[in-house]
């Protein structure tokens, strides 16, 4: 059988060194009651080249059309370099590096992820990683609720319906009260928002590009907070930060994102890497792992895992988070991807992005029965008001081999399309997008 | 040793991956977006060439130990192999570009794929219901609580109390209290290595959520008083979890459901084979019984005459745990190795595992303390209190074994032995490895008495050698950019 590496001559000898005639002398105090006699219900054995059959066909029920598909997972390019260094066994097989001694290769991408999330987002620290932004997203409201001893959060509805859904669950059996905040034109509604800040408000989250693509008016709602001394949890889009201002210049306390744009593939919603910064006060409740600089017995430089008082393993019960396993590999390759890209690629990626969504934008708004919905500027993506229920628009492109975005009737707007354009995206099918449209809706 | 910082190798001007030109007429940027949203300075990211990023991270990726480079014992780790096989189809490129909300119609191979594995994870605990949602195994263990709370609930009332062994993982109670119980117990283990049945009885009262248990326990020890556990528990409606970590030591032998189990997670990057990537990701599928079963996070994937599909059809779920339906990457790599080790396979790696360990346990039983009096399952707890006395701790130890080119085990958990050394081999190392690890603790073992310095010293043949860890929190500097 595959992967054993131990032959049956092996195994009978090695019984003899145990000192026992058969295996089940091993497991004879295991009670015969709780014994599964059966034969397990599975299939049999595959060679490698069967399962590798098994594999394509699959993969072969699957289809790839040209998409704009967005909510929280994008299509951006994977540089080669990015793939190539994420497949090397010496990171993939490795673990978490609890021998810092033969862990540096990980240590100091792990401490050089965290300074360059740092630097994209202008905040002080930033964790080795969560396992994706919603439930990163909920930490970051445990965490805002334990430093500031208030209970209420206040939730807009322009945040990812998902992760307002993940927060739910998560805050479910702990006293900690969610408030709604209404949206107007698709972004915050700042009248309301005003009302709803109180002295026991812990944390607003704002997630800016909004769910629907749109721009939030950052500035009222950071001065909010800073009014109401209140946590400002941001929830950003890290391309976005090539062209965007900061979390940290807003004044953020704790900044979220979803780490998958970073080189890492859709992979149908996971593994996903959860991105978690938060500044220096915030840093001995932070969730998650850090490395840290430091030195070894002969001076020389070197990194291990810190702050590792705050963590399940030496805290048990009293730990901020049960965190242990994360996104190590996702950090990697989101490393590579932001060292590839560099100061410069960042910045044209982000700058792609925006021109060519307004440039979609912007044409579809000429056909005739397609709406906009909100003046506020956006990034990457944005969201149009059809004529017809976006789920057929979505079914119809199928056969013009489009995936022409995400229907938000699940938020209770059944005409309404969420459109997401990448760098990826070209003028030749943003044409074709847009004549399928109009076909679609004449 | 390679010591450069990516920062060090950045020149103005340099740039690795260039992107396409812009096919569109260019707008002025702040006609696009108000100039008060736009950001002022870029990030200071390093500027390199393509060539560099990848001399850097190949230097960097030479300084770690891997599974692919030799052994790696980490007790309740479970690090074996990683088939190749499994990173080959999960590469396949309609499996990695597939965007989780592309309509179902077009993902009929994910779903399919999604559903067997659903299928098959289910056979092997023996359990009725399963989530593949949850990212990691602490991320099960918190949904397996949140069902536990939810089934009070529903029942009317709310408990507080869930029970833990001293010999349980760290994330256990950690969990225990995210998922809102405020009263975490701890119930000692007896001299046997197994739960204090007294303590427990002790213990029982009507605030008791459930116990959380793991078994083979963090000892190896298989707890053989499961059915004495389910009828405490019974008497007032509690409900029994159980910390999949060490399923590998069970395929086929006994299924957690079977056992009386309520609901249990598997670390698919455990037992099922998955890499381990530097510290994730990973995958803690969730499996219950029926009492649990309505309770359990959405979407789920089920079979229709129409095909397969995600289904959030289920009124008194506890919601959703993440944004989309769970790691699938590390599904398709699970999958691949169920359908490689197949019906017959499964009882063997829990053969091998265990007796894998039991022979090295053995062979070290000459030297080193192997504790309590139970044979092992697939792992084991040496205690170096005999070594520390004789001047080297369970640290010196395991620094020592870095210089022979080995992994140390687990060391100082569980926290109920002195000096702990957690050894888990796993069933896909030789004998040839098992006898050279062997041999190196006894010789360890001698070295201490001739000369404990070489232990306090090591290690030597390292990139680094011990590093200054109290330093490190002290003066700390997790960001370059801020130092």
């Amino acid at each position: 059988m595959a992967y054993l590496t131990n032959s049956e001559q092996d195994i009978k000898e090695m019984l003899k060194v145990i000192g026992v005639d058969d295996f089940e002398d091993i497991v004879k105090n295991i009670p015969e009651a709780l014994r599964f006699r059966g034969e397990l219900d599975l299939p049999a054995a595959e060679s490698e080249f069967g399962v590798q059959r098994v594999g394509a066909s699959l993969a072969a029920k699957n289809q790839l059309f040209t998409s704009f598909l967005g909510g929280g997972a994008y299509d951006h390019y994977i540089p080669a370099v990015v793939s190539e260094i994420a497949s090397r066994p010496e990171f993939y097989t490795s673990y978490t590096p609890y021998q810092p001694e033969v862990s540096q290769g990980n240590l100091q991408s792990m401490y050089e992820f965290q300074s360059q999330i740092c630097t994209l987002t202008g905040m002080d620290v930033t964790n080795a990683s969560m396992y994706e932004a919603g439930s990163a997203l909920a930490e970051a409201v445990l965490l805002a609720v334990s430093h500031t001893r208030l209970k209420k959060v206040l939730l807009p509805e322009t945040l990812n319906y998902r992760y307002k859904q993940i927060i739910k669950t998560y805050t479910a059996n702990l006293d900690i009260e969610l408030i709604d905040i209404p949206a107007a034109d698709f972004i915050i509604d700042t009248n309301a928002l005003q009302e709803a800040f109180t002295d026991d408000t812990a944390a607003l989250i704002v997630q800016h590009p909004n769910y629907y693509g749109f721009l939030e008016n950052m500035e009222t709602a950071a001065a909010l907070c800073e009014n109401k001394k209140a946590l400002l949890i941001h929830v950003y889009d890290p391309v976005s930060l090539g062209v965007l201002k900061t979390p940290g210049a807003f004044g953020a306390d704790i900044a979220v994102a979803e780490g998958q744009a970073l080189g890492n593939a859709q992979n149908f919603g996971g593994p996903y890497a959860g991105l978690f910064s938060v500044t220096n006060k915030l840093v001995r409740k932070m969730p998650g792992r850090l490395s840290g600089v430091t030195t070894d017995m002969d001076g020389k430089r070197g990194f291990v895992l810190t702050l590792q008082t705050r963590e399940q393993h030496i805290r048990r019960e009293k730990a901020t988070s049960n965190i242990c396993t994360n996104s190590g590999l996702l950090t990697l390759t989101a490393a590579v991807y932001l060292a590839s890209l560099g100061k410069k690629g960042i910045q044209d990626a982000a700058q792609l992005c925006t021109q060519k969504a307004h440039y979609l934008a912007e044409k579809l708004f000429e056909i005739d029965g397609i709406e906009p919905v909100s003046d506020a500027p956006f990034f990457k993506e944005f969201t149009i008001a059809l004529p017809q229920p976006a789920e057929q628009v979505i079914a119809k492109a199928l056969r013009y081999q489009i995936f022409a975005g995400i229907s938000l009737k699940k938020v209770g707007y059944p005409n309404h399309l969420l459109v997401a354009v990448t760098e990826k995206r070209t003028k030749e099918e943003m044409d074709s997008y847009l004549s399928m449209i109009k076909e679609i809706i004449k | 040793m390679y010591t450069k910082l990516i920062f060090e190798l950045s020149h103005e001007g340099r740039v690795g991956h260039v992107l396409p030109q812009l096919d569109i007429p260019a707008q002025p940027l702040d006609s696009l977006i108000p100039k008060n949203l736009l950001r002022e300075t870029p990030a200071d990211l390093p500027q390199v060439a393509e060539n560099e990023v990848v001399r850097h991270y190949i230097n960097l990726s030479n300084l770690n130990h891997h599974v692919d480079k030799a052994f790696y014992p980490l007790g309740s780790c479970t690090m074996k192999y990683n088939p190749k096989i499994n990173e080959q189809i999960a590469a396949l490129e309609p499996f990695v570009l597939l965007h989780p909300e592309q309509p179902e119609s077009s993902a009929q191979g994910a779903l399919e794929l999604m559903y067997d594995l659903q299928e098959y994870l289910l056979e092997l605990s023996g359990f009725s219901g399963i989530s593949l949602q949850p990212a990691a195994g602490a991320h099960g263990e918190l949904v397996g609580l949140m069902l536990i709370q939810k089934y009070h609930q529903m029942k009317g009332r709310r408990r507080n109390t869930i029970l833990v062994p001293d010999s349980a993982h760290g994330t256990n109670p950690a969990s225990a209290r995210i998922a809102g119980f405020t009263n975490v117990r701890t119930i000692p283990s007896d001299i046997r290595g197994r739960v204090d049945m007294d303590e427990l009885r002790a213990a029982m009262n009507e605030d008791v959520a459930a116990i959380m248990l793991t078994n083979p326990s963090t000892l190896g020890i298989f707890e053989d008083q499961i059915m004495e556990i389910r009828t405490l528990m019974d008497s007032v409606d509690a409900l029994m979890y159980m910390d999949g970590a060490n399923m590998n030591a069970l395929f086929g032998i006994v299924r957690p459901g079977d056992m009386g189990f309520d609901v249990m997670h598997l670390n698919l990057h455990k037992s099922f084979s998955t890499p381990h990537g530097g510290g994730g990701p990973g995958s803690g599928p969730v499996a219950v019984n029926n009492k649990l079963k309505d309770f359990l996070p959405v979407p789920l994937v089920v079979k229709t005459d129409k095909g397969y599909a995600f289904s959030e059809n289920l009124p008194n779920s506890i919601g959703r745990v993440q944004s989309f339906a769970g790691n699938f990457g590390i599904f398709v790599r699970a999958y691949v190795y169920i359908r490689m080790i197949g019906r017959e396979g499964f009882p063997k790696i829990a053969r091998h595992s265990i007796i894998n360990a039991n022979y090295l346990r053995k062979r070290l039983s000459e030297a080193y303390d192997t504790g309590y009096d139970a044979p092992t399952m697939h792992e084991f707890v040496l205690s170096a209190e005999k070594q520390k006395n004789k001047g080297a701790k369970a640290l010196d130890i395991a620094k020592r074994l870095l210089d022979f080119g080995i992994h140390p085990p687990t060391v100082y958990f569980p926290l109920i032995v002195k000096e702990a050394m957690m050894i888990e081999p796993t069933e896909t190392e030789s004998r040839e490895m098992l006898d050279y690890f062997a041999d190196t603790l006894l010789t360890i073992d001698k070295e201490i008495e001739q000369n404990p310095d070489v232990l306090h010293n090591a290690p030597v043949n390292t990139p680094v050698r011990r590093l200054d860890e109290a330093g490190a929190a002290r003066s700390l500097d997790v960001n370059y950019y801020k130092k």
